[in-house]
């Protein structure tokens, strides 16, 4: 979107969410997405790996992998979702791919990755604050 | 006759936007403001109602000495483009010569007809043209794979049939889009979301017009 109008890139900008934390593709993370069944609201948390981020502007998506009873799920938010109530990271992952698709054909110790230390630069807008919510 | 009051836009682009439930909504952006009223047309005078707008603001010594009296006449700056809708006396009424249609004549959840230019495609075939299905590819078929097949009969009719379909200039016709949402409207902005797609490149003009059919539907569309 390199000739993105001031217009568009206005309303885009709207929409674009200051709360969510950085993370990249390696990193573990918990998405608090919102589900609504039945006419009523609750909280799931998916908790897995961060295997995917599109960034695309307004369109920018993530997706998280996790292997829930010997079963890979995978599960694709976009990034500025109101459905996304909170992201939280909880560890880095030290990787050399953008896309970790190998991950979906390895299992057990294999598909582990190795852990970074250290976080990033911009956490101190990490945490969401009062006045965010 | 469509008697709904439109305004003229220009088409920035497409974008999405997020409903509360986090529903992506594909939306075209078009930039309505500064729609000003510049004459009327009455019954008595011209033998029909209409009201005349103008849009898109314009440098004033790119303006014709004939264009700028006119704009002078109605007491707004010269604007690119100038249309007429016809409209209901009592609609007329409402907006008077020199005042701006604003662009909250549209509230979200309306439906509406966009009326465009669509991109030029040049001359096409009558594959893309007419979405015909072409000939077979294989069976020893050779040089005859996207023609259009017989075009007639022989001694009768002996001619070609008026209005068969082949192959020729394409787009840059104008095209209605009918019944789409109205997603949002941004009236300090001067702009309007609209659900889905709108004929047309970007930063071309195009009318917007409350939705003719819903408007039968509740009789609204009387002189």
């Amino acid at each position: 979107m390199s000739h993105r109008s001031p217009i568009i890139a206005s309303i885009e900008n709207s929409y674009d969410r200051k709360d969510i934390p950085e993370f990249r593709p390696g990193d573990t993370i918990r998405v608090h997405a919102r589900i609504s069944e039945g006419g009523k609201e609750r909280i799931q948390v998916f908790q897995g790996l961060c295997i995917r981020r599109r960034m695309n502007g307004a369109r920018s998506t993530f997706t998280v992998r996790k292997v829930s009873h010997g079963i890979g799920v995978e599960r694709v938010w976009p990034v500025n979702s109101p459905r996304v109530a909170k992201i939280e990271l909880l560890s880095r992952g030290r990787v050399r791919r953008a896309k970790l698709y190998y991950l979906r054909d390895l299992s057990g110790n294999a598909a582990r990755i190795r852990e970074k230390i250290g976080e990033y630069a911009t956490k101190n807008d990490v945490e969401p604050t009062e006045s965010d919510a | 006759m469509n008697l709904q009051l439109g305004l003229i836009a220009k088409k920035i682009g497409m974008t999405q936007i997020f409903l509360e439930d986090g529903t992506r909504v594909p939306v075209t952006v078009l930039a309505a403001g500064g729609n000003a009223v510049t004459a009327h047309r009455t019954a008595e005078r011209d033998g029909y109602i209409a009201v005349q707008l103008a849009f898109g603001e314009k440098k004033e010594h790119r303006a014709t000495k004939a264009e700028l009296g006119h704009f002078k006449a109605a007491g707004v700056t010269p604007r690119y483009r100038v249309r007429e809708f016809r409209v209901p006396a009592a609609v007329l009424a409402q907006h008077p010569v020199g005042a701006e249609v604003p662009v909250s004549i549209f509230n979200e959840g309306e439906f509406v007809d966009v009326t465009g230019t669509s991109k030029g495609k040049g001359f096409q075939g009558v594959m893309k043209r007419h979405n015909m299905a072409g000939e077979k590819r294989t069976h020893g078929q050779h040089e005859f794979f996207r023609h259009g097949g017989s075009i007639g009969c022989r001694k009768t009719p002996g001619r070609v049939h008026l209005g068969k379909r082949m192959s020729g200039h394409m787009g840059a016709e104008t095209v209605t889009q009918q019944n789409l949402k109205v997603a949002k409207v941004l009236a300090d902005q001067g702009l309007i979301l609209v659900r889905g797609a709108i004929p047309g490149a970007n930063n071309g003009y195009v009318l917007i017009r409350h939705a003719v059919k819903a408007a039968i539907r509740a009789g609204k569309n009387k002189a």
